[in-house]
């Protein structure tokens, strides 16, 4: 069996170096070695979104990713997004518009929205419905998190 | 007095803890010296256990193993009937069925040893289907398969057949549905004989595993305690289930003296616990001339699967609903729930009617058509009204006027207009457009006697500085429960919002408010909330220490003079029928429900011809849910609930192959992602219910029941094709091109 490796990134703002196995996925050691639990399990396999983290900015299913890859990387958890206390935009919009329910999906969620709006900083309803495509809410069947989202970027919330 | 905080969009309680990745769900949880749990389960869907081999290449000392011989109570899951074993003993009755379970600190050396052990099981033939099992082709439960049945009986439909013009017959099905809350279910135990046993975990009924476990322990009560954690969505699905893993997990912490986490994966949530059941519904309706129903003959069937779970208690709900809300003198509604060789079937939102809904709704389009009335129309002509009864007799006193509901939802939708469009424009079109609706009702809290047996317990506490605290079991989930109940203890006491939480919900911390199901919470629990407040204040009133009208420094002032004087200040509140509810459970008549709430749902489509695939277009959900207590909540529970609708109309279809769901993934085991939801706009109409708590009534369920009759509606008018089983998937559209 081969060892362990070690890997160094930064997440939200902070310098960590853990010792992974070749193929430990990036979400449990982010919930079980860094005590990051944001970042959810809900299907394993990409599909559900819920396990969404940002790496360089990018959204990924942290799930489907071997820890060794994020090495070198800036990776930001729900945990991260608030600066300073402050709530990013786009959490303080999801709950004015009630856009967490159950919150299972919400971090993973919430992280697709900011990745989306780095993208596209006013989107069209599609490009929302479209850039949203990969988290799956089973709770608010969306409207509440289309008018967040909406409201995230026109600034008020 | 502030202003009032009923139908006021504050925030939810728990907001903040979501959306900064704070909120603690089972998972979520760390304790130290853990073990991870897993369960061996059966690879037959029926036989007789022969033995259990364990692999030679895993050092077997090293894990906890538990059978069916280790448990120190009743071998069973406490329910209704306790035919479900927790662990399999000499039988097994279904695919999946829990046989041996196992812990061992390591996850991935847990699941190796999982996949050596081998349950060898003596095959025996197995029924899969509702014919096989009404038919009686194997007995695989009680001595003919039924698990319950249920005779409704109002007027005499025999004679009526004369009265009738035209006779309708129609049969109509649905499929299983997955809940697919995305938390999968989980527990952690720490169990010994000296403390007992002490559960955290992701479900909706906090006293159902309460329950559970003290039977499986012999335990005494106070020897059990159930934590909720966070919970990642439940619909039903963590109504009876978490009884099993919680005590796997009891069983394996209590052999081994270390805390056990045993979390499902999604493959093994969507194998091996609950589905909505499937069902097949008969109609036959007799019209007079005019177009008034004169008699309605139903066979309403479930499958249940191989326990009974709560499938009396579905049956009976399909069965109550199966008539719609519509006046006929003449109903006779025979159900029947039998059992199957597939795992148990269970709670999902909406619980029987969304079954029953399906087939009427889709059954009253093809009445209208046979009579040469509009859909609209022949409804117009038969809808409910006050002083007329239910197929339970239940007599309408509140002041409904569904035509104008229907008016409503029609005018929203610009149904009239596209209905003329439509008919234009599809002959000159490759994808086809249409519009459809459906009407229809959901009573709200348990059936008939069923609320004053559950004999509901809530309280409301303030500690000597005035911080107000709701003890009730009642579970949030993410339907906002702990801020609709927040905003009515509030309003009760005169107090702000922020003033009052709910306390955790901790069996040892609260009474038995009942469990978190059947629309019940808002308006019963929120009842029982609103009487225990108003007592607590009296209390202070009553001592001189308020007056009628309190700000918060008064209040909080009156309540350290209260515990300097007299002690804690507390309150309780036990659940009173509201007067004049009579319910005969022999002959099923009565007030099977303390209050409706009543809908008017409209689903506008393309249907594309090329590949056969619908799109929903647009949706208007009109409803009447007596008063709105959160106008943000109580839309998302109906936009949330109609996306639900729109999967299991659609898209949701769980594969079987000889009892097993084929489909365990989310791979390929369909919901509606934000692509493919229409805008869902949702209107209120407000009638104050006199016993629901600020006049609120229930509307968790509601929403889940008419999009799949009002989609396949609007298909039939899109594409003049009738179809009459759900999930409808493009393969079935195409086999009629």
């Amino acid at each position: 069996m081969p060892g362990q490796a070690t890997v160094s990134f930064t997440v939200n703002g902070s310098g960590r170096t853990v010792e992974v196995w070749p193929m430990e996925r990036l979400l449990d050691v982010l919930r079980n070695e860094l005590g990051l639990p944001g970042a959810k399990e809900g299907c394993g396999e990409g599909e559900c979104g819920a396990c969404s983290i940002l790496i360089n900015g990018q959204v990924v299913n942290s799930c489907l990713m071997p820890a060794l890859e994020a090495d070198g990387a800036t990776i930001t958890t729900i945990e991260g997004l608030a600066a300073d206390g402050r709530l990013d935009p786009v959490q303080e919009a999801f709950l004015h518009h009630g856009a967490a329910q159950c919150g299972i999906c919400t971090p993973g969620m919430i992280l697709a929205a900011v990745d989306l709006l780095a993208r596209a900083p006013s989107p069209s309803d599609q490009e929302i419905q479209e850039g949203l495509a990969g988290n799956l809410c089973r709770c608010t069947g969306y409207i509440r998190i289309f008018d967040a989202v909406r409201g995230a970027y026109r600034r008020f919330p | 007095m502030p202003e009032s905080l009923i139908g006021r969009a504050v925030r939810r309680k728990e907001g903040y803890e979501k959306v900064t990745g704070r909120a603690r769900y089972v998972d979520d949880l760390v304790f130290p010296g853990l073990l991870h749990g897993t369960t061996v389960r059966s690879p037959a869907a029926r036989g007789r256990i022969r033995g259990i081999r364990f692999g030679e290449r895993v050092t077997w000392s090293e894990f906890v193993i538990v059978g069916a011989a280790d448990i120190p109570g009743d071998n069973v899951v406490a329910l209704i009937g306790d035919d479900q074993p927790m662990l399999a003993r000499d039988n097994v009755n279904h695919v999946e069925e829990p046989v041996l379970l196992l812990a061992h600190p390591d996850k991935y050396r847990l699941e190796q040893a999982r996949r050596a052990v081998e349950v060898d099981i003596e095959s025996m033939p197995a029924i899969f289907s509702l014919d096989d099992s009404l038919a009686g082709r194997e007995i695989v439960w009680g001595e003919d398969n039924v698990l319950k049945s249920f005779l409704l009986d109002k007027g005499n439909v025999d004679q009526a057949w004369a009265e009738a013009e035209i006779l309708v017959e129609g049969e109509y099905s649905t499929g299983a549905q997955e809940q697919l809350y995305i938390e999968p279910q989980g527990m952690i135990a720490v169990a010994n004989p000296q403390d007992g046993v002490t559960v955290w975990g992701s479900m909706q009924c906090p006293y159902y595993v309460h329950k559970a476990l003290r039977r499986l322990f012999g335990l005494p009560d106070d020897k059990v305690r159930v934590v909720q954690a966070e919970t990642g969505g439940g619909f039903g699905g963590k109504e009876e289930y978490p009884s099993l893993i919680a005590g796997h997990a009891a069983l394996l912490a209590w052999k081994s003296g270390r805390p056990v986490k045993m979390i499902y994966d999604r493959a093994e949530d969507l194998a091996a616990t609950t589905k909505r059941h499937p069902s097949r519904t008969r109609h036959r309706t007799g019209v007079a001339r005019d177009g008034r129903l004169v008699a309605m003959d139903i066979e309403f069937v479930l499958d249940g699967g191989a326990y009974m779970t709560l499938s009396p208690v579905v049956l009976s709900r399909g069965t109550i609903h199966a008539a719609g809300p519509y006046h006929c003198p003449n109903v006779r509604i025979r159900s029947r729930a039998v059992a199957t060789n597939t795992p148990p079937y269970g709670a999902f939102r909406g619980f029987g009617a969304p079954q029953s809904i399906f087939a009427l709704e889709r059954h009253m389009d093809k009445v209208a058509r046979a009579a040469g009335l509009s859909p609209e129309e022949l409804r117009r002509r038969n809808f409910l009204r006050p002083g007329q009864t239910t197929a339970t007799g239940q007599v309408i006193r509140e002041q409904l006027d569904l035509g104008a509901l229907l008016d409503k939802g029609l005018l929203l939708s610009d149904y009239h207009a596209k209905r003329e469009r439509f008919a234009a424009e599809n002959p000159h079109r490759r994808n086809k457009k249409g519009i459809g609706f459906a009407s229809f009702m959901h009573g709200a809290g348990f059936t008939g006697s069923g609320e004053a047996y559950l004999n509901s317990v809530v309280g409301v506490e303030a500690t000597a500085e005035g911080a107000v605290r709701i003890l009730a079991a009642s579970a949030e989930m993410g339907q906002g429960a702990r801020t609709v109940l927040c905003q009515i203890a509030a309003d009760a006491l005169g107090l702000p919002y922020e003033a009052v939480d709910m306390a955790p919900p901790d069996t040892a911390l609260v009474p038995n408010s009942g469990p978190t199901v059947a629309s019940r919470t808002a308006m019963v629990v929120g009842k029982l909330v609103e009487s225990a407040a108003l007592g607590l204040k009296q209390t202070l009133l009553d001592n001189g220490l308020v007056g009628e009208s309190c700000s918060l420094e008064d209040f909080q002032r009156a309540c350290a003079e209260h515990s300097r004087r007299f002690g804690p200040l507390r309150s309780y509140s036990r659940y009173q029928p509201p007067p004049g509810i009579q319910w005969d459970d022999v002959h099923y008549r009565g007030d099977a429900y303390g209050a409706y709430a009543w809908a008017v749902h409209v689903a506008e489509v393309t249907v594309d011809m090329t590949t056969c695939e619908t799109r929903v277009d647009d949706f208007v959900a009109v409803q009447e849910v007596g008063r709105v207590l959160n106008p943000v909540l109580a839309a998302g529970q109906i936009e949330g609930g109609v996306a639900q609708a729109i999967g299991y109309a659609l898209y949701e279809h769980v594969v079987w192959k000889n009892g097993r769901m084929e489909n365990a993934q989310m791979t390929n085991y369909i919901i509606p992602t934000s692509a493919d939801v229409p805008p869902i706009r949702v209107y209120f109409e407000e009638q104050p219910y006199a016993y629901g708590p600020a006049g609120a009534k229930g509307i968790g369920e509601l929403p889940m029941d008419g999009a799949a009759p009002a989609i396949l509606n609007a298909i039939e008018n899109a594409t003049g094709r009738s179809f009459t089983r759900v999930p409808l998937l493009p393969e079935a559209v195409m086999e009629t091109c």
